[in-house]
């Protein structure tokens, strides 16, 4: 019996249906070979939708299945499982996108509503040829590694460590906390940052769930969701991890230094000591100091050795090397964050080359009470500044730079506002292209703001100077602002300038989306699989992303992500197993001539070449169906299920018949 | 009435389909004369399916694929790219003008760039006018056979198509 193909065209409201002719788009399906029926109806994916195609499958009025609607990449699963449910091979659905590729790009009924019949004579075609596929399962690896140590990374691990499940959490620097443990307070309440975070900081460390592994970085990810093989260097820290127990001797002793020496207060900033083996900052995970060989002096000159004289412990090991560890996990959370935005590049506002110029993460470190400067604001010379400027939008929002908005900045700038109001009788200016107050009690913090006596100039700064014109002004900054309100552009002399700096994706995060094969987009951080339904997914199964690594986002977002993450991994463990795409490559051993040419081509290492046979052989579950060796093989040997020549020819043929 | 081409698209599922789609979810229009078939990956696209496309009577076939180091599969679109040099080279000896086939790298995040490709492939092509790959194939073919006969001079494999 010939196959008998059901056609369902879905309207999808008026977004199909408003630009093409249902009707005749129907009418054209009915008369295509081995269509049995065709049904078209408001919604395919709505539950009378999917009701629609299970009755007439298991009515047996039909055996395959093409659903004209929207993109595979949206609803393929979802028709798949109603072909499942009616106890017909998922794989002997087909999907034709009428509407991203079709309705709602092209302006022309007429010529939309031809396209949408050669797409569906394509996939008419197409269906007939399908065949059916075993699903393939593999099962879950129970750990999960975390990629990055900031509030996001430890979020993460923490629920899954809770839940009982085992977290490898790699961290680049050599302590977790990441950007947060530089904070002093968050907006809009106020609280310690360190007082919320070292407690959780303080838990990765001691639990037994989680393996924490600080100064190290992962090299390598192979596999795939289930099953991935990891490789992570770990950095030498010239520390023993095992013997060190965190005394301070070695960095109160330490003659190094790895700041400028004679450096004034803002080229000095920094969190922990200053010396060149050194704690990152005091509440540190793990507690443990690391050598910093470009200032230490036994690395650079071969004399001192001092840190090692005075270790009691005796964890001090000059001859350290990087190490490999490789282990395997299931899911892996990239959980990378951000790095400021470089704001040298913008010449006119003078950072680096004028004194007094911040950047928001350097203020944020004056203002921490463990920094060098203890808590207190003070100009590069040493004493308290008069008047404080505050520059929003430096690298955001701006197309020279980055074209999105940074999301935090407008209320870290309230948050400065504030403290240094509370730290100093500095006069405060915000200078600002729009203020964005969006989440829970934001605009209320910005309304407290208000009645703080601090300044908002709404205005892009264009210039930051030392054009001085009076001898009171001598030792301060030029700011020029056109103040959009008053409409004029004014000239404001200030001790100091706070420089909102963008947030940028991280350092090394193309190289850890390589690694995970998922894509980043032009702003640079990595796409998720849907931008209001998978947030945390990405393309990839297996792999999922929490804050900024996804986009600029503030703290408690960025911990709502984690959660969400870790959540939808604990689903994935749950499971035990998980459905993988079955549509891999196979190899006829009878048309194989054991050429060998396959063997090296693919980049999973799945095909191998069996001496007693003589022919090559693909391993089904290294195989991930991409086809290359496929398109490559002179014997015609390797099929590509679901994607094999005669599917796709017959797509073509489809597209093409109307001619 | 102006030339309309009919032009096939292969898309590589994981960045130029999702770059198709967006230009969709972003309503960015573009000329409707390409119609696509998904592939996994560019690496997929057999030299045969374009041949076979243009012989069904394509005017012109665009291939699509993630940019170069940022395959899912790592290294399927180089396959693709080698490919396509060859099958370029291979094209006049049809009489297919070898503009006809074209490669482009867009990215899941280029729904923009997707339709400017679109839009100038089509450009070009309506410039090059309507092929009709059976009757130039067999044209190749009978110069062929006089090249045979003669054993004389090589011809560049220049089909005077009208």
């Amino acid at each position: 019996m010939p196959e008998r193909v059901g056609v369902y065209i879905c309207h999808c409201g008026s977004n199909i249906a408003g630009k093409i002719d249902i009707e005749k788009l129907a009418g054209f399906a009915e008369k295509l070979d081995n269509v049995a029926l065709v049904r078209d109806y408001k919604f395919m994916c709505s539950d009378p939708g999917q009701n629609l195609i299970q009755s007439d499958l298991e009515a047996g009025l039909i055996d395959r299945v093409v659903v004209a609607s929207c993109s595979p990449l949206m609803h393929e699963n979802t028709f798949r499982k109603v072909c499942e449910r009616s106890g017909v091979n998922p794989y002997l659905f087909t999907m034709t996108n009428i509407r991203e590729q079709c309705s709602w790009v092209h302006i022309d009924e007429a010529s939309s509503t031809e396209k949408a019949m050669d797409l569906l004579a394509a996939s008419v075609r197409r269906a007939v040829y399908l065949e059916p596929l075993e699903k393939r399962e593999v099962a879950i690896n129970p750990r999960t590694l975390v990629i990055g140590g900031g509030i996001a990374g430890i979020q993460a691990a923490l629920d899954l460590a809770e839940a009982g499940k085992e977290v490898v959490l790699v961290e680049r620097e050599p302590s977790i906390g990441g950007h947060m443990a530089k904070f002093d307070k968050t907006f809009p309440t106020l609280d310690c940052a360190a007082c919320i975070l070292t407690p959780r900081m303080v838990q990765i460390g001691q639990h037994a769930n989680i393996h924490l592994m600080s100064y190290a970085e992962v090299e390598e990810i192979n596999g795939y969701v289930g099953n991935f093989n990891i490789k992570v260097r770990q950095k030498a820290r010239y520390v023993d991890a095992d013997l060190c127990n965190g005394c301070g001797m070695c960095w109160e002793k330490c003659p190094g230094t790895r700041v400028p020496r004679k450096g004034n207060v803002h080229e000095k900033l920094s969190l922990g000591p200053t010396s060149s083996i050194y704690m990152p900052f005091m509440q540190a995970i793990p507690a443990i100091p690391v050598i910093d060989r470009e200032s230490c002096l036994y690395f650079q000159k071969g004399k001192c050795r001092i840190c090692e004289q005075v270790c009691e412990r005796n964890a001090i090991n000059y001859d350290m090397e990087d190490s490999f560890e490789e282990f395997e996990v299931g899911n892996i959370i990239i959980a990378t964050g951000f790095q400021p935005f470089d704001p040298s590049v913008i010449k006119r506002y003078g950072y680096g080359t004028l004194p007094n110029v911040l950047t928001s993460v350097e203020f944020e470190i004056m203002n921490c009470a463990s920094g060098s400067t203890g808590g207190k604001i003070l100009k590069a010379d040493g004493t308290e500044p008069k008047s404080i400027g505050i520059v929003h939008c430096v690298g955001s929002r701006d197309k020279h730079y980055h074209e999105y908005c940074s999301r935090v900045c407008c209320m870290y700038a309230l948050k400065f506002a504030h403290l240094i109001k509370e730290k100093t009788d500095a006069e405060v200016y915000n200078f600002y292209i729009d203020l964005r107050c969006f989440g829970k009690g934001y605009e209320e913090f910005y309304d407290r703001l208000l009645g703080e006596d601090v300044r908002f100039i709404r205005g892009k700064v264009g210039e930051i100077s030392r054009w001085v014109a009076e001898e009171d002004e001598k030792d301060q900054l030029i700011v020029r602002v056109e103040d959009t309100l008053v409409g004029a552009v004014r000239r404001i002399p200030l001790d100091m300038v706070v420089l909102c700096t963008a947030l940028e994706k991280q350092d090394g995060l193309d190289r850890v989306a390589k690694m995970c094969s998922v894509s980043v987009g032009k702003d640079g951080f990595i796409i998720e699989k849907h931008p209001k339904l998978g947030p945390v997914s990405t393309a990839t199964d297996g792999v999922f992303i929490v804050g900024v690594a996804q986009s600029p986002k503030d703290i408690p977002d960025t911990v709502a992500q984690a959660s969400a993450a870790s959540s939808a991994v604990l689903s994935m463990i749950t499971r035990e197993k998980i459905e993988i795409e079955a549509a891999t490559a196979e190899i006829i051993e009878e048309k194989c001539s054991g050429c060998r040419i396959c063997n090296n081509l693919c980049p999973y290492l799945a095909i191998n070449f069996d001496e007693e046979k003589k022919v090559s052989i693909i391993n089904e579950a290294l195989c991930k169906g991409c086809g290359t060796c496929v398109a490559a093989c002179p014997s015609n040997a390797i099929t590509a299920k679901h994607f094999n020549d005669k599917q796709i020819f017959a797509e073509i043929e489809g597209l093409l018949s109307a001619r | 009435m102006e030339f309309e081409p009919k032009l096939v698209g292969f898309l590589c599922n994981w960045c130029s389909y999702t770059g198709a789609d967006l230009a969709g979810t972003a309503r960015i229009s573009y000329a409707p004369n390409l119609r696509a078939i998904r592939v996994m990956c560019s690496g997929r696209i057999d030299p045969t399916f374009i041949i076979k496309a243009l012989y069904e009577g394509a005017d012109g076939v665009l291939i699509a694929g993630c940019h170069p180091g940022d395959c899912h599969y790592q290294e399927g679109n180089y396959k693709a790219l080698r490919r396509y040099k060859l099958l370029k080279r291979i094209l006049p000896e049809y009489g297919v003008e070898p503009e006809r086939v074209h490669l482009e790298w867009v990215a899941a995040s280029e729904g923009e760039k997707f339709a400017k490709v679109v839009n100038e492939f089509t450009d070009k092509i309506k410039k090059l006018g309507p092929l009709n790959m059976k009757q130039s194939i067999f044209d190749s073919m009978k110069e062929d056979i006089v090249v045979h006969e003669s054993a004389g001079e090589e011809k560049g494999g220049e089909a005077d198509e009208a």
